[in-house]
């Protein structure tokens, strides 16, 4: 069993769902029974494979890559395929099997219109592949690959099964999404040619960065291709215009993918690529992204209060919670990188939440007009108290998920990485708790207007309204489980993420100059724009004398 | 050497090299003395003799290959004509365009009422010129394989007679072609007074080894000579024909144009630009470049606000040539090997678009508006299906073989360190992919008022895009081995 998924787990999980949905293919689409069958059974299988893979996951080694498979792909153009797990990856490979089965079961009986299950189905699963092989792909152009497949199943989502104005908000995600990967793609390259690396794994270039000493110049206009690829995806403050239009218009199980799992696409992106490949450049861009984050929380925070529709205030919040994930990033530190890790994590889990509920208050009431809601908790009142706790999740409350990705990436802007402004990530950190305020603000506004009080008169006899049903139900306890289960022990997910997150940081990030002697600084040879020359050699004069 | 005194010097043959431009164009010329010696028209002569000289090259091709492998390329005729594997492998791509548009051409061809013996008899001609240019190893050879290609091109486009727009784009085809043909040998003539040969090999030792203190003459020779060439793969600027060109012009012609004339046009600059102007790089290098740059930009730009599907493809024809010529300008071997694979994909992505066009059309080939394309998905799945694998592939979507042939031209600028080339190129290929789902959408919407009912798709036509779809797919999962065949074969100039 631990050779057998050493050698083909992660590949298993990767390509099984494409192997599912080949099947569907063959099946004609008549036969609607057997394809949510089938795609169930390979989405659990997957799930299941997934949680093999946890329970034969060495967690005291999360630093090291592991079910490494290092194949040669495509030898002419030095990509190889090279698949691996680390603490990094492991929570997002997790939450991506466990939301993907939810998604099939939640839409069991509630296909969005024009229904045609089939080949909904194969999307959602060739999604499933995509999202996988970008978490566990350690080569760039694999990585590339996965993250561009990804975008024509969720195009087709939105486009065919979305609301109104399905075309112009799948055509912008496309878009969008493509002019980011299409800047990244040449990063990619560059960096490959000027490292002049073997091959496109990340180990290796990496190594090469260093050795090869490729110019200040060149990394930052590498790392700003990479920003703006993975910016879009998260999507940070300027490039965020796509998801709410986006999320809108997507069908249900469509946003909860797209908050789920999509928007991590892009912070795992900066984590596992634009961060350990190109520190250097990182530093200098951090102030910036900082900056980005911080706007996005109070934008997004501020949008979320002028808007009329539960869906689109939701799409909002996310572009505000992706703020305080940028924000932890954007500290370089072991412990900003493990907040925004968890913020990941607990965003997908809660988001995806909401995202589920306003699809079933949608189909309940046809409308998610926050001023024709109200009066949930009376007519569904399970339905309204998983909206209060989810609320309250969300806007980050002590004791579940939310509260610990806000909280330390908030904190962690107090004290950022070697050569990052101390003075402009303190004021981010102000800022930015700020924005908590205002999150409370709106979470605690929408659950007012729409589960609180008495449902409105047009609503108030619909024998539609009923309470969340088995189905429901089964979709959404694993979720809200989760949520308590992280909040209450935020340790399942940092016990995998921390060692993990400190390795993937050079240690001119990391090294604490207060207690290193200026020699041992010295021996560790990092360059300036890391500060520490200067900072320490006071300090050790001081001291000295 | 001694001769005997009363016989003149032949120069050698090696009659297995030039074994496909025999058999294309004897089959040409017999198909022609055949059909007018018989009294009855026997309906499947042409295409059959087409169809089956077309699969003599194609399968030729593997013994000669092996033979180029192992013995190296040769020259003959006096050097004039070269056999590389550069030469078999964009001759097995000339007679893959060649058997589609065979294939496609009969059920087109009768449904128009088109008379079929000269379009086969010119197709294969237009052939046999293609494969000449895919060997040629002097400048005139060269110029004599465009004209034989081209000329037969001009009629083709002609061809549906009844129809006014067929005949505007070949009036506009044949002027425009002359004209660029002109400065093709104007270019040529000047290259000859500045090194005093048409040889391809001896130019190339010659820049190399002297050098020239007044070189205008060259530099001239070089830019007429870009856009002669240049003109026959239709890169901006000189790309003004195609869209009118291929929207009137029968679709299987168009076929050939997108898939065969322009293999055989890059075919031409690869032994031109790479090869013989090898050590004069610096000066053709950025010209080519730019003109790549603003193919990809203005292919894809104007792609987006067209409303014919032909126009559409048309313009994106123009993109993807300027993409080979990143390929090209690269001047290296990874560059030209990501060329070769390009046009190996691209031919059969063209291969296939245009033959789900030829169906869309309809009868009297005019019903090409997008609208014609909705609810094609309801009405004939299994096509739009297909279509759909070809668009894609056109759009350079992972796990197809167009986003392979994309990456490899695109590292190659990299590579050569033009980064602002191979942005630019992306973000046109991001542009491009939304005119690819602007078809694909209106595929898959419910709007069921295109004339699509009466939409009969042949067997040819399942037979060539099922293919061409298989070969997109197969080569974006399992790219290797192929990347492997395009830089086994690398064009290599010997003989001199």
């Amino acid at each position: 069993m631990d050779n057998l998924l050493d050698s083909w787990g992660l590949t298993v999980a990767t390509f099984s769902p494409l192997v599912g949905a080949l099947v569907m293919f063959l099946i004609p689409k008549e036969k609607e029974y057997e394809h949510k069958i089938i795609a169930l059974i390979t989405s659990l299988w997957v799930a299941f494979v997934g949680l093999m893979l946890l329970i034969w996951f060495d967690l005291d080694a999360t630093e090291k890559l592991q079910y490494v498979v290092d194949k040669s792909w495509i030898d002419a153009i030095h990509s190889r395929y090279v698949v691996g797990l680390d603490g990094i990856s492991l929570p997002l490979l997790l939450l991506t099997v466990l939301i993907v089965p939810l998604c099939i079961v939640y839409s069991w009986n509630h296909f969005p219109d024009p229904k045609n299950p089939k080949t909904f189905l194969i999307l959602i699963l060739v999604l499933e592949t995509g999202m996988i092989g970008t978490f566990v792909a350690q080569d760039m152009v694999l990585f590339f690959v996965f993250f561009e497949v990804v975008l024509l199943p969720m195009f087709f989502m939105i486009a065919v099964w979305g609301g109104p104005n399905r075309k112009y908000a799948s055509l912008k995600f496309f878009l969008y999404t493509l002019f980011g990967s299409a800047l990244m793609l040449v990063s990619f390259l560059s960096l490959f040619f000027l490292t002049g690396a073997e091959s496109f794994v990340f180990s290796e270039i990496a190594d090469n960065v260093v050795a090869n000493a490729v110019s200040r110049t060149a990394q930052l206009w590498i790392f700003g291709g990479m920003f703006l690829g993975f910016g879009i995806k998260v999507p940070m403050f300027p490039f965020h215009t796509w998801l709410p239009d986006a999320h809108t218009e997507a069908p249900t199980v469509g946003s909860v993918i797209l908050a789920a799992v999509l928007l991590k696409l892009g912070t795992y992106g900066f984590v596992r690529i634009a961060i350990p490949l190109l520190p250097d450049a990182a530093v200098e861009w951090a102030p910036w992204i900082g900056l980005l984050a911080v706007i996005g929380i109070i934008y997004g925070a501020f949008c979320c209060l002028a808007q009329t529709d539960m869906k689109r205030l939701i799409a909002f919040s996310s572009v505000a919670h992706m703020g305080f994930v940028m924000l932890g990033i954007s500290t370089l530190t072991d412990f900003g990188i493990n907040a925004a890790i968890m913020g990941m994590v607990a965003h997908g889990l809660i988001t995806g939440m909401l995202f589920f509920l306003a699809g079933s208050m949608k189909e309940r009431y046809h409308t998610l007009e926050i001023k024709r809601l109200g009066g949930l908790l009376v007519q569904a009142p399970k339905m309204g108290w998983v909206l209060g706790f989810c609320a309250m999740a969300s806007l980050g409350l002590p004791g579940l998920a939310g509260f610990w990705g806000e909280f330390p990436a908030i904190l962690s802007a107090y004290n950022p990485a070697n050569g990052l402004p101390v003075e402009i990530f303190r004021t981010f950190m102000v800022i930015a708790a700020l924005g908590t305020v205002l999150a409370a603000g709106y979470l605690l506004w929408l659950l007012q207007r729409s589960a609180f009080g008495t449902p409105k008169e047009e609503f108030a006899e619909d024998p539609n309204i009923h309470d969340a049903t088995k189905t429901e139900w089964v979709a959404w306890a694993p979720l809200l489980a989760l949520i308590l289960a992280i909040g209450i022990y935020p340790n399942l997910v940092f016990r995998a993420t921390d060692a993990a997150v400190d390795a993937s940081l050079t240690p001119c990030l990391t090294i604490d100059v207060d207690e290193l002697t200026h020699e041992e600084i010295e021996s560790v040879h990092c360059s300036e724009v890391y500060g520490l020359g200067n900072h320490d050699s006071d300090h050790h004069t001081a001291s000295k004398g | 050497m001694f001769f005997a005194s009363n016989s003149v010097p032949t120069p050698e043959i090696v009659w297995w090299a030039l074994l496909p431009v025999i058999v294309l164009a004897v089959s040409g010329v017999l198909l022609l003395t055949i059909s007018s010696l018989l009294k009855k028209e026997i309906s499947w002569l042409a295409p059959g003799i087409s169809l089956t000289a077309g699969i003599f090259v194609l399968l030729s091709s593997i013994p000669m290959w092996n033979r180029i492998q192992n013995d190296g390329p040769i020259s003959f005729l006096n050097n004039s004509v070269g056999t590389d594997s550069s030469t078999i492998f964009l001759t097995s791509l000339i007679a893959i365009a060649l058997i589609s548009t065979s294939i496609l051409a009969r059920p087109y061809l009768s449904r128009e009422g088109i008379p079929d013996l000269e379009f086969y008899v010119l197709l294969l001609l237009s052939a046999a010129g293609g494969v000449v240019m895919a060997g040629a190893n002097d400048l005139i050879v060269l110029f004599l394989g465009i004209e034989i290609l081209s000329i037969a091109v001009y009629v083709l486009v002609a061809l549906h007679l009844r129809k006014i727009e067929s005949q505007e784009a070949s009036i506009k085809y044949f002027l425009l072609g002359a004209f660029s043909s002109a400065f093709l040998l104007y270019g040529i003539a000047l290259v000859y007074g500045a090194v005093g040969t048409t040889n391809l090999v001896e130019i190339r030792n010659f820049l190399a080894t002297s050098l020239l203190i007044e070189d205008g003459m060259l530099m001239i020779g070089f830019a007429l000579m870009l856009v002669g060439l240049g003109f026959k793969v239709a890169v901006f600027p000189f790309h003004a024909w195609t869209p009118d060109a291929y929207q009137g012009a029968p679709t299987p012609v168009v076929i050939w144009m997108a898939a065969g004339v322009k293999v055989a046009g890059f075919a031409a600059i690869l032994r031109v630009f790479p090869l013989t102007f090898a050590s004069y790089v610096n000066d053709w290098q950025i010209p080519l470049a730019v003109l790549s740059g603003l193919s990809v930009v203005f292919g894809s730009v104007v792609a987006v606000v067209q409303t014919n599907v032909k126009r559409m493809l048309a313009y994106s024809s123009i993109a993807h040539a300027g993409f080979i010529l990143i390929g090209v300008q690269s001047s290296n071997m990874d560059g030209t090997s990501a060329v070769l694979f390009y046009l190996g994909v691209y031919t059969f992505l063209a291969s296939g678009s245009f033959a789900i066009a030829t169906v869309v059309g309809g009868e009297g080939d005019s019903n090409h508006d997008l609208d014609a394309y909705k609810g094609l998905a309801k009405r004939k799945p299994a096509l739009a299906a297909l279509f759909t694998i070809l668009l894609l592939g056109q759009a350079g979507i992972p796990f197809t073989g167009g986003f392979i042939a994309k990456l490899g031209v695109i590292s190659s600028a990299v590579d050569t360190k033009y980064y602002f080339l191979a942005g630019v190129a992306m973000l046109s290929a991001a542009i491009a992919a939304y005119v690819y789902l602007r078809i694909l959408m209106a595929m898959y919407s419910d709007n069921n008022e295109g004339k699509i009912e009466d939409i009969h798709v042949s067997k040819g036509v399942w037979v060539v895009t099922s293919l061409s779809s298989i070969v997109v797919i197969v080569t974006g999962f399992i790219p290797g081995p192929f990347v492997e065949i395009t830089r086994d074969a690398v064009p290599i100039l010997v003989g001199g």
